[in-house]
């Protein structure tokens, strides 16, 4: 069950809060469930809540493993479904 | 939207999925069941079926939380509504669970039951304080990722000493789900899986090691697949290649959020708060040992089944509804006589088709167009036109 | 005429039983705001009614009628007020007519401040003002308190529909193409911004907006324009599924050319929702025949109204009436008429 979002932190509030924006989108979240929150980090929000934080070397990683693995293919049975 | 855009793009989509393609190997099957039901809903939304070869069949798991809600506990929560008057807030997905006699959240409340949606967890306690003369019960389900919140809270109920505010608690674990899968794989008709799509965010929770003991036990590859369509190819990808291979290893895709040991914060809380049930009565999977959680004597006060003397009371799934078999992968939505007619996401019969990453209910709203085979002797899938 | 000539106090006053019981007190309300904010020849006449001599230009008139419950009631980019005004003019234009006169009715709850509801009629007024729609006639009534939402508006508009024009639903064809007049769910996500429990901090404003004008020159431009609608209650996806149920065609569309703006998109993606399926109030959705999309583009993109406007898809064969949509990943999925009311998901 996992509706979650990646966004990044802009403001530090009391109380295990901090400000996030996703897509110019603002919204207040508790940050009770992660630690050592600092300024443009990005965190996995799922319900209110931010449940991790996104690493973004990982994510820069995974997303040259796409291209990556998307130019595996055998050349010599090109069975393309798209 | 950054980490999110990205994780959309079609070029790469396409690089992927020719990839697959040419990676499985004729002769061979890859049934792949995805467990969790965001990725159900990622599945269908973005037509990803359309972009895999028939050879890989994807089975859609019981990881729905509102799909294996028993009708039992939504009985009782209408009952405390209705009877005891309180303040009940749920998360909007169990508004519409079709509960006995017709009823749901929604109409109780359109009888004037005080049920109120929350957006978070959080929502439920600043009702509470804003009404110290109502008792307020929050509706807590969901599998590990929405576990801590509902620890969060009750926390912090304790921290304000609240005295009208309580949690009716029907949180259940992925690791038990999948067990009993597979547990019940040498069942007539039990479906044979060659690979598990791991949940993306109960692993940012839990971690992958929990995985590992599975993978082993029942020798079946997990890949713990990222929450965005990219995510879910490449995982898709990996599983092809441990299948081909026959190797049965928990492989990490989402390493942007998950590692090994998980958000040990997190986890410390639940288990400061929470506390495993014996057995859980699932829809679809039935009883379940230590597949639930509950909420510990030292919390007692904010336990509503304790506060209520609440009592469950196991009700029987609608004649029709297939949801059982559906749930554990033994049939399609297209298999369920129901489908469709009797049942549709208007009128629900059984919950796959009310939340709308239910296989039914997915399948409904988003592929229907798609006529999929009833058996597993045919490949190719058709479109309408 | 004269009644008593005591001014109402909009500041501290409320709404009680007697400004809708038909005696002075509601004499005073409808001379003193209504009356005064719509000020037209029509209202100041004072009669029950308006008169007014056929129009000339066509042989049928059209007549739409809307009521109005939002809640909130003033939000980002509007109120119920202007809303009422917007909404009745563009259920004329999308018949294809152009409006002529309004009428609006008014439930007042007891105790809503009259602050509040002269509020709303001055935006009303401003609104009818811009758009060259007089409000000429209309109805007060109050309810006793927690038997309305604070005000509930109706309003009913007459327009005229010149010859030639045949704007319909069920004239979807194959081969037709799909336009809609700009970004997709604004209105929608500006009202969810302020309720309990969705509230977040965005530029979002409400898209509330008369269309009329940019219908007139789009039915300059192409007057066999085939169809057209306002994709209110249930957005973009339902006034498709309408069409295509109504015409008995189905429809492929293109996720990629569906314009949205990225906060909006970003608002959807935190609260579980559909934007195909929130709630416009100032677009439309057109389907014309193959050759004349590009020239109806143009016309649109060159009026104020119609700056983003796009093409987004295509009618097509298809006897289950199916809305299909290539997804930006490249597969596709279906968009299916919406079940109960758009819920936020979390899973």
């Amino acid at each position: 069950m996992c509706l979650a979002i990646p966004a990044r932190v802009i403001e530090l509030l009391e109380d295990d809060q901090a400000r996030i924006e996703l897509g110019g989108v603002h919204k207040v979240i508790s940050t009770a469930l992660v630690e050592d929150v600092v300024l443009g980090d990005y965190l996995i929000v799922h319900v209110g809540y931010a449940i991790g934080k996104l690493n973004p070397e990982e994510a820069a990683q995974t997303l040259a493993l796409f291209a990556e693995m998307g130019t595996d293919a055998d050349p010599a049975n090109p069975a393309a479904y798209i | 939207m950054k980490y999110v855009d990205e994780f959309r793009d079609g070029d790469l989509a396409r690089g992927l999925a020719r990839t697959i393609a040419a990676e499985v190997q004729p002769g061979r099957s890859y049934r792949l069941m995805e467990f969790c039901g965001g990725h159900t809903h990622a599945i269908s939304r973005y037509g990803l079926l359309d972009l895999l070869p028939p050879a890989v069949r994807m089975i859609h798991g019981p990881g729905c939380p509102v799909c294996v809600l028993p009708i039992g506990r939504i009985d009782s929560a209408i009952e405390l509504a209705q009877q005891h008057g309180v303040i009940l807030c749920t998360y909007a997905d169990t508004l519409r669970v079709p509960a006995s006699g017709r009823s749901s959240l929604l109409k109780a409340k359109a009888q004037g039951a005080d049920i109120r949606m929350v957006y978070s967890a959080s929502d439920a306690l600043l009702i509470a304080q804003q009404n110290p003369e109502r008792e307020v019960v929050f509706f807590a389900i969901g599998f590990e990722t929405t576990t801590p919140p509902s620890a969060a809270i009750i926390k912090q109920a304790a921290r304000l000493d609240l005295t009208n505010f309580s949690v009716y608690c029907s949180h259940v674990l992925t690791p038990a789900a999948m067990v009993h899968i597979m547990e019940s794989e040498g069942q007539p008709d039990a479906v044979a899986l060659d690979g598990f799509v791991g949940p993306s965010h109960v692993s940012t929770i839990i971690g992958s090691a929990p995985y590992e003991a599975f993978a082993e036990r029942y020798r079946r590859p997990v890949v713990i697949a990222g929450f965005e369509p990219l995510d879910v190819l490449q995982s898709i990808l990996m599983l092809v290649r441990q299948i081909n291979q026959g190797r049965a290893e928990v492989e990490n895709q989402f390493i942007r959020a998950v590692t090994r040991a998980g958000n040990q914060k997190a986890q410390a809380l639940t288990a400061e708060i929470f506390e495993l049930r014996a057995s859980f009565d699932w829809r679809g999977l039935g009883e379940v040992p230590h597949s639930a959680l509950s909420i510990r004597p030292e919390y007692a006060r904010f336990d509503a089944e304790r506060r209520y003397s609440m009592v469950y009371r196991q009700v029987a799934d609608h004649k029709a509804c297939e949801c059982a078999a559906i749930l554990r992968g033994h049939k399609r939505p297209a298999d369920c006589k129901a489908f469709g007619s009797a049942c549709t996401p208007e009128h629900p019969l059984g919950a796959c088709m009310v939340s709308s990453e239910g296989a039914c209910a997915a399948h409904y709203t988003y592929g229907r167009f798609r006529v999929e085979p009833a058996t597993e002797s045919s490949t190719q899938t058709d479109l309408v036109q | 005429m004269t009644f008593d000539s005591r001014r109402i106090d909009f500041k501290q006053g409320r709404v009680d039983m007697s400004h809708g019981s038909g005696g002075r007190a509601m004499a005073q309300l409808i001379h003193q705001l209504f009356v005064a904010e719509f000020d037209n020849p029509f209202l100041r006449d004072q009669n029950d009614g308006a008169c007014f001599a056929l129009p000339s230009g066509g042989s049928r008139m059209v007549m739409a009628t809307d009521s109005h419950v939002v809640t909130p009631r003033f939000f980002p980019g509007g109120d119920i007020g202007c809303l009422s005004v917007h909404g009745t003019i563009n259920d004329v234009a999308m018949a294809g007519g152009t409006p002529l006169y309004l009428a609006a009715s008014f439930i007042l709850e007891e105790g809503l401040a009259l602050e509040e509801l002269q509020r709303i009629v001055v935006s009303m007024a401003a609104a009818a003002r811009a758009a060259g729609v007089p409000i000429v006639t209309g109805d007060t009534k109050v309810v006793e308190q927690g038997n309305a939402d604070g005000v509930f508006i109706t309003t009913t508009g007459i327009g005229m529909v010149a010859d030639g024009i045949n704007v319909s639903g069920d004239r979807a064809r194959p081969g037709d193409q799909i336009l809609v007049s700009g970004t997709m769910g604004d209105h929608g996500v500006a009202i969810m911004s302020l309720r309990e429990n969705l509230t977040f901090e965005t530029t979002i404003r409400s898209d509330t907006a008369a269309l009329h004008t940019l219908v007139a020159a789009m039915l300059t431009e192409v007057p066999d324009l085939h169809c057209l609608r306002d994709p209110t209650r249930g957005g973009l996806a339902t006034v498709l599924n309408e069409f295509a149920s109504q015409s008995g065609v189905g429809m492929r569309l293109f996720e990629k050319q569906i314009p949205i703006r990225s906060e909006v998109a970003a608002a959807c993606e935190l609260l579980g929702l559909d934007p195909l399926y929130v709630a416009n109030e100032g677009k439309l959705v057109a389907i014309c025949a193959p050759q004349d999309a590009e020239r109806l583009l143009a016309v649109m993109r060159a009026h104020p109204q119609g700056g983003e406007a796009a093409i987004v898809g295509e009618v097509i064969e298809d006897p289950h009436g199916f809305v299909q949509m290539e997804t930006v990943f490249g597969g596709r999925r279906m968009v299916d008429w919406l079940s109960g009311e758009q819920l936020p998901r979390i899973c």
